[in-house]
């Protein structure tokens, strides 16, 4: 278990540095792609067998895939990024980052979690989905809505002739 | 415990009787493992040497030519001939090609589909992994072609390696809308995700039939859609577009040879057997017997026997029918195919919920309302479609 943790765990990291320090952007995404794996992985480590898939599904399957597509239809992917690999604001992101992963430490370290280590409760495939139908189905809804709006907002931004004349 | 432990305790325990300690030796997770991994390669492997031969000798049949008869009698030494060529044949990297992602491209498309296979029921206790959520296992490992796919046309540097991969990306995308749509009818009515209980759904035979999915309407239209999503997302005929020989030379496959190329042949072919494997555990009763008296032959020969039956229709559709174009077949996935999937389900639901219907003959007369319904849709939308043809000059709006 510590072993597998800290593989993934490296994994991660590495794909998530090789992803900001690439110079090539189609590098940068697959690094992506490796460390959303590694965080499927992770997921598949806990026992969230069902969120641990859906990461790989939505994450890999679709996002890289869809930032590849966005890559190679913008703009010319071959050249070789220039300028500095490091931002004159450096500083402000640093201290943007170590501001959210304060947040985000003293919020999990005041939940409780890793004291205790309650028994993880093994959830079933036919669990989450009764709960999704049941108890979540607003939220479910709503989301559904909101994808398929966006997706119709995406078509009308794309059809946009310009006038003939 | 590791493999190394177990074996030192093995070599140093010499009071007990060996045959214990081989049974413990055997029944060790991680030999287990191994061997379960070996099996599925090694068979695997083999089939794809026997199903080459059979396409060959099958498109050869259908086009009025021999087809490979020098190696061997009949030619059945060919695959051996072909592996060795494939082997000693000079790997060839274009000098501008990104070295590493070319590189790792074959085995990141074949290495998912070979993880794919691990959780299909090959028989009765012939199942590698059971997870629970099977169904969603094989199609989250499948997305990782289409990233193959990408880096093996990107990494080229030659513009038809680009071209097909493209087109392999919108092909797998567009095809895997049907294919999961038709899968979710055989998960909902079964009410559940592992392969291996959708498996065991199907084994009480009925009135003569056994109970295959595929013998009520909703199977019967998810089977057919599901074989023509299958056979677009294995980029089979006549969906070969993305290595179309005639127009884009090999697709995203151009700058490949020698061994690499023959692992992305491998994982196409590996491609095929686990969509089949996939759609026989759905809708074709997995590893069941026809019928009921016929349950003594063992469950793997059932499932081969269904496996080489739908390759070989695969095989058969590849000698028959021409390719598609690239606008017909985004129109045939997203006008056609998605309705009749969408509308599969309302046919599942009427199926569920006239499941209480006692009057005599309600069977057949579920059936065929049901029938009925799913067929009306199939004809109404190829008809309407068939009117839509355009025959004049077509305009391209956002690629000229």
């Amino acid at each position: 278990m510590q072993l597998a943790f800290t593989i993934i765990a490296l994994l991660i990291l590495a794909g998530a540095t090789a992803a900001v320090a690439l110079r090539n952007l189609v590098h940068c995404v697959l690094c992506l792609a490796v460390a959303f794996v590694g965080v499927a992985a992770l997921f598949l480590l806990l026992g969230a067998e069902f969120v641990g898939l859906a990461q790989i599904m939505v994450y890999v399957g679709a996002v890289a895939i869809l930032m590849v597509f966005a890559l190679l239809l913008t703009r010319n992917a071959d050249l070789p990024a220039t300028g500095p690999l490091v931002s004159k604001s450096w500083l402000t992101g640093v201290s943007i980052a170590a501001l959210v992963f304060g947040c985000l430490a003293i919020g999990i370290l005041a939940s409780g979690v890793g004291q205790a280590a309650p028994p993880s409760p093994q959830l079933s495939v036919r669990q989450i989905g009764e709960e999704l139908m049941r108890n979540y189905v607003l939220p479910l809804e709503v989301l559904g809505v909101l994808l398929t709006v966006s997706m119709i907002g995406a078509v009308v931004i794309a059809m946009t002739d310009p006038k003939p004349d | 415990m590791t493999p190394w432990s177990t074996l030192l305790a093995l070599a140093g325990d010499a009071t007990g009787s060996w045959l214990a300690q081989l049974k413990n030796l055997a029944t060790h997770p991680w030999v287990v493992n191994l061997v379960a991994m070996a099996v599925i390669l090694g068979a695997n492997a083999a089939f794809f040497a026997v199903i080459t031969l059979l396409e060959r000798k099958g498109l050869g049949r259908i086009q009025n030519r021999p087809g490979p008869n020098r190696a061997g009698p009949f030619g059945i030494l060919q695959p051996a001939a072909d592996g060795i060529k494939m082997i000693t044949k000079e790997d060839i990297v274009p000098e501008r090609a990104d070295q590493l992602v070319h590189f790792l491209a074959p085995l990141v498309m074949l290495a998912p589909i070979t993880l794919a296979l691990a959780v299909l029921p090959y028989g009765p206790q012939l199942v590698a992994v059971n997870l629970d959520a099977g169904v969603l296992f094989f199609f989250a490992i499948g997305t990782a072609g289409e990233l193959a796919a990408f880096m093996a046309g990107w990494s080229s540097r030659n513009k038809y390696s680009l071209l097909g991969a493209m087109r392999a990306i919108a092909q797998m995308i567009s095809f895997e809308l049907p294919l999961v749509l038709s899968t979710l009818v055989v998960i909902m009515m079964t009410g559940s995700m592992s392969l291996v209980e959708i498996v065991a759904g199907q084994g009480s035979a009925a009135w003569g039939l056994p109970g295959w999915n595929i013998f009520t309407p909703w199977g019967l239209a998810g089977f057919l859609i599901f074989l023509t999503a299958a056979a677009a997302e294995s980029n089979r005929s006549p969906f070969d577009l993305p290595e179309g020989e005639s127009e884009i030379i090999g697709g995203f496959m151009t700058e490949y040879s020698g061994f690499k190329y023959a692992v992305f042949f491998m994982a196409e072919y590996f491609g095929m057997f686990a969509v089949s494997g996939l759609g026989i555990t759905l809708f074709l009763g997995g590893w069941h017997a026809p019928f009921p008296f016929l349950e003594w032959v063992p469950g793997i020969f059932w499932y081969v026997a269904k496996l080489v039956a739908l390759v070989f229709g695969f095989i058969w559709i590849r000698g028959t029918l021409p390719r598609l174009r690239a606008d017909q077949l985004m129109n045939f996935s997203w006008k056609f195919l998605m309705p009749l999937a969408l509308l599969n389900f309302a046919t599942a639901i009427l199926w569920h919920a006239t499941a209480g219907w006692q009057f005599p003959g309600a069977w057949l007369c579920r059936w065929l309302v049901c029938f009925g319904i799913v067929a009306g849709a199939f004809t109404g939308l190829g008809r309407a479609m068939l009117r839509r043809r355009q025959v004049g000059p077509r305009i391209y709006r956002y690629a000229s």
